[in-house]
């Protein structure tokens, strides 16, 4: 990929966090460069979304710093955190479910960094229902979409922020394989508009397909890092943390 | 779309002037006069209240204490200043406002429960620390003098101001309810309502959207007090912190439909009407209060989104017409 | 001077228990269901229209008549439960909260209507005994021995039965204790049956010393608030806590400023407490 050589979007320096006794996250060091899609994987408990918790402002971490676009966004409030292109989705969907599909993503557009007045929020609200693929349900209550469309709702309402870097939390669990395939696409067309992405998830083939490169996390730490085949290859990710064989061979199979 | 092409803010404002009206085209003035401003005090009370309950998601226990603290403020200018009303009418909104924003930014912090809970102690506290305060009459309240009426024409004259005045501002009270509904604080403030760590996650600022709602809401009905107590001649504590009042409000809210800018107006009149008849009623006036629980029981358990929630979820074509 | 400290002091911490009781059934119901029973106060004073009607009507002994009261509340919680509470458990707050407000103005309508609101009170003496300098009158001891032995078998029956224990399960994990085959919505009714018990109780007890109406629950529903937010809500023990540490500041207080300044000193403490502190003073962190 290209973008090497700029300043990375985001750079987490040294993060670390921990709840009572456990150590959630250690040391975290890495940077994400502009454009590229950067997978994060590790098994359940690993941090991941720890990790993105403390990206956006859920929680503070307890050492080190968040830097985005240069700015040092550490302990921001997450509506701060929002309003300088910074847009997420859950692992578990929050839809608004007694607004309409149209009025989540309005409110997507209008209070992420671009801050657009409703009508303009309208206009691109259309747009990415357009783009994701729930036009026709726009009209619909959120709280009655079936779980795939409620995740394609979530990525809308990030996607209309117009964020320049998109935190992904497991956007394809509980897909079928259809839906995975349709929703891979939409992850490369987002980044082909020149959007940042952090992803995490699950399934792995699909992850090791559309990311750039991959970061492992195990209990906290960060136990490797690289482009997809190093990562499949490490044989310090398949041995001492993946400890699955399935898991391994899942991977390997990705290639 | 513009606001004043919108049908649903047409159909409130009609039913708003339709209750103002009433008593100038009615056979018995001076009574009719009575039974609409009691109305349109309920709408003027749930119309605020809503603001902060319905668009919101915050639960109110409380609303009844700007009611009752903007009342006091303004009946105080009245009676010691000889201020004019509507100087006091402002002075009472702004009050009422100012304690809201000092309160908000403390309690707006608890959620859910807790919050309706820290509003009900409030409201305890307040009419606890009115009864002790000197200066607005300690436990007995205040008294206008019969000359303040003069400068107004006399008694009647000044009852006539008074409903007009509670007309004006109640017709205020649901075009800004329905200009907030309708713009991007309204959203935020629905956005809160529906989920609030995510509308926060969103770009939504949570905290200063809820304390200007909650203030909006405050500022109505302290402006409604000063105008209630003017007309009713004195101020006592528990006139002015009746949690009860607080109660009525939210039940009529809750009859005409939460969240919607026309529900607190359909909820009040329903309600008031109701209420009317059955105080004529011997059979029913002294279970009143009960049978208005009945009905705020069977509200709860079989249409929680009130009579307009259940017309627009019902009748879809409706949607265009009921804010 | 500390004399009468002393003297209010103890009466105030006799009070106390009576206050804990009342604050121990709003508690369990919130720490089992999280729900806020806002019919708490009109039950309390249900209880005192039991024992004043069993006493003034048939001439029954008012501790002996608390049984039948206890029993009363237990079953009026259960009907409350199965008509206003269950269908709405799930939903937001807010319909919990007006779902029992709702009760509340049902139970004082009808109240205000059989009984007005002219004051009663149950002319039932104990007479009073003397320690040194105090005297106390034997109805509030009486009344605390009662608090005392109606929380020692609330926690036989919560952690030696199995009853209790399904309950503390439900409190714990309701989804959980369900897959385990405990029929919640039995336990969940039994829960708030028991909760409404307490209060009905505690107002028997308080109207062996005091005068009511059928509104007087009101003060004790507040004040049971104020005792929860002190104790932990959802903490039946510390209820009770909170609520000596009530009746303690209620026998102290006055002694310092004047009487019609406490409910705000009482009423700030609770919102204040409830901002810094919203799992109350004795409970937990988290």
């Amino acid at each position: 990929m290209t973008g090497q050589a700029q300043t990375p979007i985001l750079q987490i320096q040294a993060v670390s966090k921990h709840f009572g006794g456990l150590q959630a996250l250690s040391n975290v060091t890495f940077d994400l460069p502009e454009g590229q899609i950067l997978g994060l994987i590790g098994p359940n408990g690993a941090g991941k979304t720890t990790l993105f918790n403390c990206i956006n402002g859920i929680y503070p971490p307890e050492q080190g710093h968040v830097i985005f676009r240069g700015r040092d966004i550490t302990g921001w409030k997450p509506y701060r955190v929002a309003r300088t292109g910074l847009a997420r989705t859950h692992q578990i969907v929050q839809p608004l479910n007694e607004l309409t599909v149209l009025q989540n993503v309005i409110a997507g557009a209008s209070f992420g960094h671009e801050h657009h007045p409703l009508s303009q929020a309208r206009e691109i609200a259309d747009q990415v229902l357009t783009f994701v693929g729930l036009a026709e349900r726009r009209d619909a209550l959120a709280a009655k979409l079936n779980v795939a469309q409620k995740k394609r709702l979530e990525l809308a309402r990030a996607l209309a922020a117009r964020p320049y870097l998109l935190l992904l939390d497991e956007v394809l669990a509980g897909l079928n394989p259809t839906e995975i395939a349709e929703m891979v696409d939409v992850v490369r067309a987002i980044r082909d508009q020149g959007v940042t992405i952090l992803i995490i998830e699950h399934v792995m083939h699909a992850l090791m397909n559309v990311s750039d490169r991959v970061i492992v996390l195990d209990y906290g730490e960060q136990i490797a890092e690289g482009s997809p085949d190093e990562v499949a290859n490490d044989p310090k990710v398949i041995e001492a943390y993946l400890g699955d064989p399935k898991l391994a061979q899942q991977m390997m199979l990705a290639e | 779309m513009k606001p004043w092409r919108n049908p649903g803010l047409w159909l409130v404002l009609a039913l708003t002037v339709a209750i103002s009206v009433w008593p100038a085209l009615a056979s018995n003035k001076a009574y009719t006069r009575e039974v609409s401003f009691t109305i349109l005090k309920a709408v003027a009370l749930a119309s605020s209240l809503n603001i902060l309950l319905g668009y919101t998601g915050y639960v109110s226990f409380g609303h009844i204490v700007f009611y009752g603290m903007g009342g006091y403020v303004g009946f105080y200018l009245l009676d010691v200043h000889n201020a004019p009303l509507y100087v006091a009418v402002l002075a009472g909104g702004l009050a009422s406002g100012l304690i809201a924003f000092l309160l908000g930014r403390a309690i707006l912090r608890l959620r859910g429960a807790y919050f309706a809970l820290a509003t009900i102690g409030i409201n305890e506290a307040a009419r606890a620390f009115i009864k002790n305060f000197d200066l607005f009459g300690g436990p007995i309240g205040m008294s206008l003098n019969f000359n303040v009426y003069k400068s107004y024409g006399g008694p009647n004259q000044a009852l006539w101001i008074a409903f007009i005045s509670m007309a004006a501002l109640t017709l205020v009270i649901t075009v800004v309810s329905f200009l907030v509904k309708t713009s991007r604080f309204g959203l935020g403030l629905m956005a809160i309502r529906e989920n609030e760590d995510a509308a926060e996650v969103m770009g939504v600022v949570a905290p200063s959207s809820k304390t200007w709602a909650y203030v909006l809401s405050a500022i109505f009905p302290g402006m409604v007090g000063v105008l209630f107590f003017f007309k009713n001649g004195n101020i006592e504590p528990p006139d002015a912190f009746n949690l009860h009042q607080s109660i009525e409000t939210i039940v009529m809210v809750m009859l005409g439909g939460y969240g919607t800018v026309l529900g607190p107006v359909l909820g009040s009149a329903i309600y008031q009407r109701l209420r009317g008849l059955l105080l004529v009623s011997p059979l029913f006036k002294n279970i009143q209060l009960a049978v208005a629980g009945v009905l705020l029981l069977i509200i709860i358990l079989f249409m929680p989104a009130g009579v307009v929630g259940w017309l627009r979820s019902r009748f879809g074509a409706l949607r265009r017409v009921l804010e | 001077m500390l004399d009468i400290l002393v003297a209010s002091l103890a009466d105030g911490l006799l009070l106390g228990f009576v206050y804990g009781i009342a604050a121990m059934g709003l508690s369990l119901i919130w720490g089992v269901m999280d729900v806020i029973n806002l019919s708490h106060g009109p039950i309390i004073a249900l209880g005192m229209f039991g024992v004043y009607l069993a006493f003034n009507g048939l001439g029954w002994n008012p501790y002996l008549t608390l049984l039948l009261v206890a029993v009363m509340g237990l079953l009026l919680g259960i009907v409350i439960y199965g008509v206003a509470v269950h269908r709405v458990l799930n939903a937001p707050h807010l319909s919990t909260l007006l779902a029992t407000f709702s009760i509340n103005m049902i139970i004082i309508g009808v109240g205000t209507a059989l009984f007005t609101t002219s004051p009663r009170n149950v002319d039932f003496s104990l007479g009073s005994f003397s320690l040194g300098h105090i005297t106390l009158p034997w109805a509030r001891v009486a009344a605390a021995l009662a608090a005392v032995l109606v929380t020692a078998l609330l926690y036989l029956f919560l952690y030696r039965t199995r009853p209790g224990k399904a309950i503390r399960a439900v409190a714990n994990n309701r989804a959980a204790a369900e897959l385990m085959g405990i029929p919640a919505s039995r336990v969940l009714a039994l829960s708030f049956g028991l909760g409404t018990m307490l209060a009905a109780i505690a107002g028997g007890l308080i109207s062996t010393f005091f005068p009511f109406t059928i509104l007087a629950g009101g003060r004790y529903e507040l004040k049971s608030f104020v005792i929860c937010v002190l104790g932990g809500l959802g903490n039946p023990l510390g209820a009770l806590i909170g609520g000596l540490l009530l009746g303690a500041l209620e026998g102290i207080i006055p002694a310092f400023i004047e009487t019609s300044w406490v409910p705000v000193l009482e009423f700030v403490l609770f919102v204040v407490i409830l901002l810094v502190r919203p799992s109350g003073l004795l409970g937990s962190k988290s």
